[in-house]
């Protein structure tokens, strides 16, 4: 039976985890690798890096680090930040991730999705999508890290980008993020009924019983989390622990220092 | 030590299945054309997406006929994800004719609750092989796929995994390995299986020289 995923998020800038401007303080920076190690020999059942550091520079000190990464660690790794073209996105692969998340930049030129899909297929696209209750009722997405609305529909969009060739929705409650209340249960049960990609849940966690519910009652495929794992307010095997209690699959076969 | 060449024909990852056969103590190299596979003991064909292009990029580089050639000549092979599917006659998903080295077709998954079929899966095996020794009946290894093969001659599965239906997550035909999941992706048990294959590779190398 498929696992639901427990998934942690390290916001990285410079090859360094660094304090997110999403995910407040951040408090143990350090060397990602060593944090993803961590995370994998607890049970992580893939990693995502998201690269905070908006400079262009940048790029190649992330090219080293996901290499370093992906000669490390032998779980999946995503990467998310800043891919705005095939071509970038060609590089994140070959430098050794397994996925690419695209925000802004699909949300600027739908089409990217597209292309990126039919270059590497769906399963390599994630479409993230940071949503905000909307004034109206319903739910709008915004970008740019959160800081600036985009007009468009939450569900709505999320169905043009599984239509465009995304392989997961990466969907993220910027209400809830660092607040400690919770995941936004309405929010992803609105998507999972609307999509038949998996769904992964983030922001708002603050114990492992929010886990559970955005599985059991948001019906979510797998869940992020990022500062509940940094501030080891609760770990990955406690979180899984909580789950597997529940009744729910999860891989419980963790690693050994490898 | 056994050197593992590793096809690469465009898209995507191949740091990690590199580094992991590294780990296991073989010798991999990337090859890219065909005269490189000549210094090869073992085959790896990894890759994920779309059977067409994927076909169309072995081609460009002229490494159909040589894949081929290998498979039927029972050298070590072991296909990964698209690189099992590829073994078969063609593909559903978007009509592309394959290797053809293994009667059968890769459909779509049928009734999967979510597709694709992402994340961590039990590994049933349905008989036993050197491919699984050390690794726990249904232990769960990393899958990133929509299509699976359908194999004409069932007594090749070596193992099955349920997404909605059932479907064939490892084959093995004397010397042809395939597994739909990502060895490189999972864990302890994923590189436990690539140190198997390696072991197998071995055996069929030093009994051909032998």
């Amino acid at each position: 039976m498929l696992s639901r995923r427990v998934i942690p998020c390290l916001d990285v800038a410079g090859g360094r985890v660094v304090k997110g401007t999403r995910f407040v303080d951040l408090e143990d920076a350090g060397d990602p690798v060593e944090l993803a190690m961590r995370y994998a020999a607890d049970g992580a059942d893939e990693l995502v890096y998201l690269d905070i550091s908006a400079a262009p520079e940048g790029r190649g000190t992330l090219l080293e680090l996901v290499e370093r990464t992906a000669r490390t660690v032998f779980i999946p790794l995503t990467v998310g930040g800043g891919v705005r073209s095939v071509s970038e996105m060609r590089d994140v692969l070959r430098a050794g991730a397994d996925k690419v998340s695209l925000n802004s930049a699909a949300v600027a030129e739908p089409s990217l999705i597209r292309r990126c899909a039919t270059r590497f297929g769906r399963q390599a696209v994630v479409v993230a999508i940071d949503a905000a209750g909307a004034a109206g009722g319903g739910w709008q997405a915004w970008v740019k890290g959160g800081r600036e609305p985009t007009g468009l529909d939450v569900l709505s969009w999320a169905e043009r980008a599984v239509e465009l060739g995304a392989g997961e929705l990466l969907v993220t409650s910027i209400d809830r993020d660092g607040t400690g209340s919770g995941f936004d249960i309405e929010l992803l049960q609105a998507i999972v009924e609307r999509v038949s990609v998996p769904v992964i849940a983030s922001g708002g966690a603050a114990g492992p019983a929010d886990f559970v519910r955005a599985v059991q009652e948001g019906h979510a495929d797998a869940v992020l989390a990022a500062s509940i794992f940094h501030r080891r307010t609760a770990s990955i095997g406690e979180v899984k622990a909580a789950m597997a209690a529940a009744g729910l699959a999860v891989r419980l076969d963790t690693e050994r220092a490898a | 030590m056994i050197r593992v060449a590793v096809a690469d024909y465009g898209a995507g990852n191949l740091v990690s299945i590199v580094r992991a056969l590294e780990v296991v103590g073989t010798e991999p190299f990337v090859v890219r054309d065909a005269d490189a596979l000549g210094k090869a003991d073992a085959l790896v064909v990894p890759g994920v997406g779309a059977a067409a292009p994927a076909m169309v990029r072995l081609s460009r580089r002229g490494l159909v006929e040589p894949i081929r050639a290998w498979i039927t000549s029972g050298r070590p092979f072991l296909g990964i994800c698209l690189g099992l599917q590829l073994l078969f006659d063609g593909s559903d998903e978007d009509g592309a004719r394959t290797l053809g080295a293994l009667e059968g077709r890769s459909v779509r998954l049928a009734d999967a609750p979510t597709l694709p079929h992402i994340g961590w899966n039990n590994v049933e095996r349905t008989r036993t092989s050197a491919l699984f020794d050390g690794i726990a009946q249904a232990a769960a290894f990393y899958f990133v796929h929509s299509y699976a093969a359908a194999p004409a001659d069932e007594s090749i599965v070596l193992a099955r995994t349920e997404h909605g239906a059932w479907f064939p997550s490892a084959i093995e035909r004397g010397s042809i390995l395939g597994v739909q999941f990502h060895p490189e992706r999972s864990g302890r048990d994923g590189l436990q299986l690539l140190a198997n294959f390696s072991a197998i590779a071995s055996r069929l190398v030093e009994g051909a020289a032998a």
